[in-house]
């Protein structure tokens, strides 16, 4: 395959998975606003800042509004990350690899494409409930998902694309884990209050896994909900599923450990995979999860990078056995 | 639909021969037509038009710095064409490539043509498109031309008449295919009833063609786009997904020991067949423009070499040049000794004092254009345009003669299209497609383009052209 087109395939990947987690951001934050006591003020800031988006937000606006928030983070194309520059990347990136698409992924991704294209051109966007909206670019992307999976062939693109796709979830799902971090409570002492209940379902719920969680672990506790969403070798979600999965995307397409010899894209993940495979979840308490999330996702970065330089940017290496014809 | 109202202009209309009379192989049409409601008309259009934008059939329209993305209209009235007329054309435009082919194996080798005073020796080696590396060479199996796009109009008549060769990257064959596609969703019965030749196997016969060129068993064949920016983008990338091969770009390729070779994430692979949409000069920074960016330095050495097929072969766009056009009808005679099956517009070269002398007189009633020139750019239409235009037009023929020739204003023929008063005549051209590889052989089907401005004679997708399916009927 071209190392352009991998590249491409990557990024596409990654950025659908970006629009995707990016609805959930903003729709279970909705929710929980919902919820919240009226003397409560409506938490916004938490959203901006674990997405990583924050230094832009505070050049542009001074308030955390939710109008303004909600705008950033979907609408605003001078924000890289919003779903609408997202999706555009997106489309971008499918464009120029078009012949090596689906006829039905495109149409569908182009279709996504326009919706939010209006959605966007129009005045009142915020008029009516935006969670309808939100709703519907989450299950478009699922819906260009379920059509890969059921009629993309397992060579070498799609390990790319899933590739891309795993690692933009792992990284976005520790971001959501963060979104608590920032998520202020008045007093330190409403630790275990409702209050505190409530943030932690609606993590869970961004992720779709509240029920998951029910499930397997019963009452709400955060030791467990940070277990679930970063540890969890069940879990689609989980940060650790992700890195297992992303692995197995990276072993197919270098064929395996070729006699023991791995890449440095390989050893950068397997090294992250079992750390966290090894890890105890009061220890990574203890220690700071917002300071565990920071390292993760600079780790995965790297692994970006290393993908990158391995098979985006390669040129000459295998030319001896390669240009035998025939 | 009632077509009762249907107004024939003073041109040839190809579905009406008088007002009410409608030809005999549109009738079937007709009777659809008279059965459909002029709503159910417009929902159909208006279902083809948001069908073009769900498949991302667009292009991208230059000298625009806002809508980079357009789709290009199409009108759900086809335009038919019975099989006899049909027959004709195709003789005409094999014999019509062929001798062209020749021409251009002559002229960058032995010059019998040019030796014998049949094509001025200058107006060929003064060319600007005449490429100086392409000399004394023979592309693979001989074939210069393997994909033509040729366009032609209708006279008052009906009488065809070759507008345009379009030897170098001609676009629009996507248009074709697809646009059958959503003209076929719209009407699906009559395509059984009626008997329409299909063109849907057109990617297949590229692609057999492609590697025809290679003497490898299995070549690796690749399409070679400038870029996502490029007009005809959506084309590129559709047809390697048609053809199932590589879409490549410039920075895709490099050459090494006379071979070219594609960056893969498993290293090197080499290429043997390039379908190439870029132009000629742009090939090659070493061989022709040094400031190409899109190109493959080395890529022409690799191609002298035997090493790499390129279609279109560079070097042909010399002989579609719109001087040299005047001289086709003398090329068919020369190598072929038969006297041409299509006709040539009449054609005044300012080159020629006495052909000059006229144009400036009668510039009002004539067309004149840039001979190098394309998509309907740097161009007059001498009884649209005013006294203004026609004076900058003397100047700029005087000051560069070379550069321009005339023709009569033709009377392009008219195909009833769907706007917003009912239907309503419309000028079209036709543009069918050639491929020349074992044979020479023409796709039952074309595009027709059509200009959707009432009375405008300008049918260019850049400029507000549309287009039309084309059936070509096996009867």
């Amino acid at each position: 395959m071209l190392s352009r087109v991998a590249n491409s395939i990557y990024w596409l990947g990654r950025y659908l998975e970006r629009a995707e987690n990016y609805a959930r951001f903003i729709d279970v934050n909705f929710n929980l606003m919902l919820d919240l006591p009226p003397d409560l003020k409506e938490q916004w800031e938490p959203l901006v800042f674990a997405t990583g988006d924050g230094q832009l937000y505070t050049s542009k606006h001074k308030g955390f509004d939710r109008k303004e928030v909600i705008y950033f983070l979907t609408f605003d194309t001078d924000n890289p990350n919003s779903i609408i520059s997202s999706i555009s990347f997106a489309r971008e990136n499918a464009r120029v690899i078009r012949e090596n698409l689906t006829k039905e992924t495109w149409e569908k991704l182009n279709e996504l494409y326009h919706f939010v294209q209006k959605r966007a051109g129009k005045k009142d966007w915020n008029r009516e409930d935006p969670r309808v909206f939100f709703e519907s670019v989450k299950n478009q992307i699922l819906l260009l998902y379920g059509l890969s999976e059921s009629t993309v062939a397992r060579t070498e693109g799609w390990y790319f694309r899933q590739l891309g796709l795993y690692l933009e979830r792992a990284d976005k799902t520790s971001r959501i884990l963060d979104v608590k971090y920032h998520m202020l409570l008045p007093s330190p002492n409403m630790v275990g209050t409702p209050l505190d209940f409530l943030h932690w379902t609606a993590l869970l719920k961004s992720v779709t896994a509240f029920n998951t969680y029910r499930r397997l672990y019963g009452t709400i506790e955060p030791d467990k909900v940070i277990s679930l969403l970063l540890l969890n070798k069940y879990f689609p979600r989980s940060v650790f599923f992700c890195l297992i999965e992303a692995e197995n995307c990276l072993n197919k397409i270098t064929g395996g450990l070729n006699g023991g010899v791995r890449n440095s894209a390989e050893n950068e993940i397997g090294a992250l995979r079992s750390k966290l495979e090894f890890a105890d979840v009061n220890e990574i308490i203890h220690d700071g999860l917002h300071e565990y999330i920071d390292d993760l996702q600079v780790k995965i970065n790297r692994i970006s990078n290393k993908i990158d330089a391995n098979f985006f940017q390669i040129k000459d290496n295998f030319t001896s056995q390669h240009s035998i014809q025939e | 639909m009632d077509t009762n109202q249907y107004q024939i202009g003073q041109n040839y209309d190809e579905m009406f021969a008088e007002e009410g009379k409608c030809r005999t192989h549109y009738q079937d049409f007709l009777n659809i037509l008279g059965k459909t409601s002029s709503k159910r008309m417009s929902h159909l259009q208006f279902s083809a038009n948001k069908t073009q934008v769900a498949m991302g059939m667009t292009f991208n329209v230059y000298h625009d710095n806002q809508g980079t993305e357009k789709i290009l209209h199409l009108d759900i009235v086809p335009r038919i064409i019975p099989n006899k007329e049909w027959a004709k054309l195709e003789a005409g435009l094999k014999q019509r490539i062929h001798a062209l082919n020749l021409f251009l194996q002559d002229i960058y080798n032995d010059r019998k043509i040019l030796k014998d005073k049949v094509v001025p020796e200058d107006l060929i080696l003064n060319s600007k498109d005449y490429l100086e590396p392409c000399i004394g060479l023979t592309p693979p199996k001989g074939i210069w031309c393997h994909i033509t796009g040729t366009d032609l109009v209708r006279d008052k008549n009906g009488e065809y008449y070759i507008l345009e060769d379009n030897l170098r990257c001609p676009s629009g064959v996507s248009y074709m295919l697809e646009s059958r596609e959503i003209i076929k969703r719209a009407y699906p019965d009559l395509f059984n009833q009626l008997g329409v030749m299909p063109v849907s196997d057109y990617p297949a016969k590229l692609l057999k063609m492609l590697q025809f060129l290679s003497n490898k068993t299995n070549p690796v064949v690749g399409v070679l786009t400038p870029g996502i920016y490029n007009s005809a983008y959506f084309e590129h990338s559709y047809l390697a997904l048609q053809m199932g091969v590589e879409l490549v770009s410039g920075v895709d390729l490099i050459t090494k020991n006379n071979k070219v070779y594609m960056q893969t994430t498993k290293g090197l692979e080499q290429i043997d067949v390039l379908y190439r949409r870029i132009d000629d000069t742009f090939l090659d920074p070493l061989a022709f423009n040094p400031k190409s960016m899109l190109g493959i330095p080395g890529l022409f050495e690799a191609y002298k070499a035997g090493n790499i097929a390129m279609a279109n072969a560079p070097g042909t766009g010399v002989a579609d040049d719109k001087a040299v056009y005047a001289y086709v009808p003398r090329i068919i005679k020369y190598y072929l000794d038969e006297e041409p099956i299509l006709n040539n517009v009449p054609t005044y070269l300012c080159r020629e004092e006495k052909d000059r002398n006229y144009v400036l007189e009668n510039i009002e009633q004539l067309v004149v254009k840039e001979t190098n020139a394309a998509g309907g750019y740097g161009m007059l239409i001498g009884p649209k345009a005013s006294k203004e235009e026609h004076d900058k037009f003397r100047r700029l023929i005087k000051d560069n003669p070379t550069n321009y020739i005339a023709q009569p204003t033709l009377s392009l023929s008219t195909v009833p299209t769907l706007t917003d008063e009912g239907l309503q005549g419309r000028h079209v051209d036709l543009r069918p497609y050639i491929l020349y590889g074992e044979e020479i052989e023409v796709i039952p089907g074309a595009l027709t383009r059509v200009a959707l401005t009432k009375g405008s004679l300008v049918v260019n997708s850049s400029q507000g052209g549309g287009s039309k399916d084309t059936w070509v009927l096996y009867k």
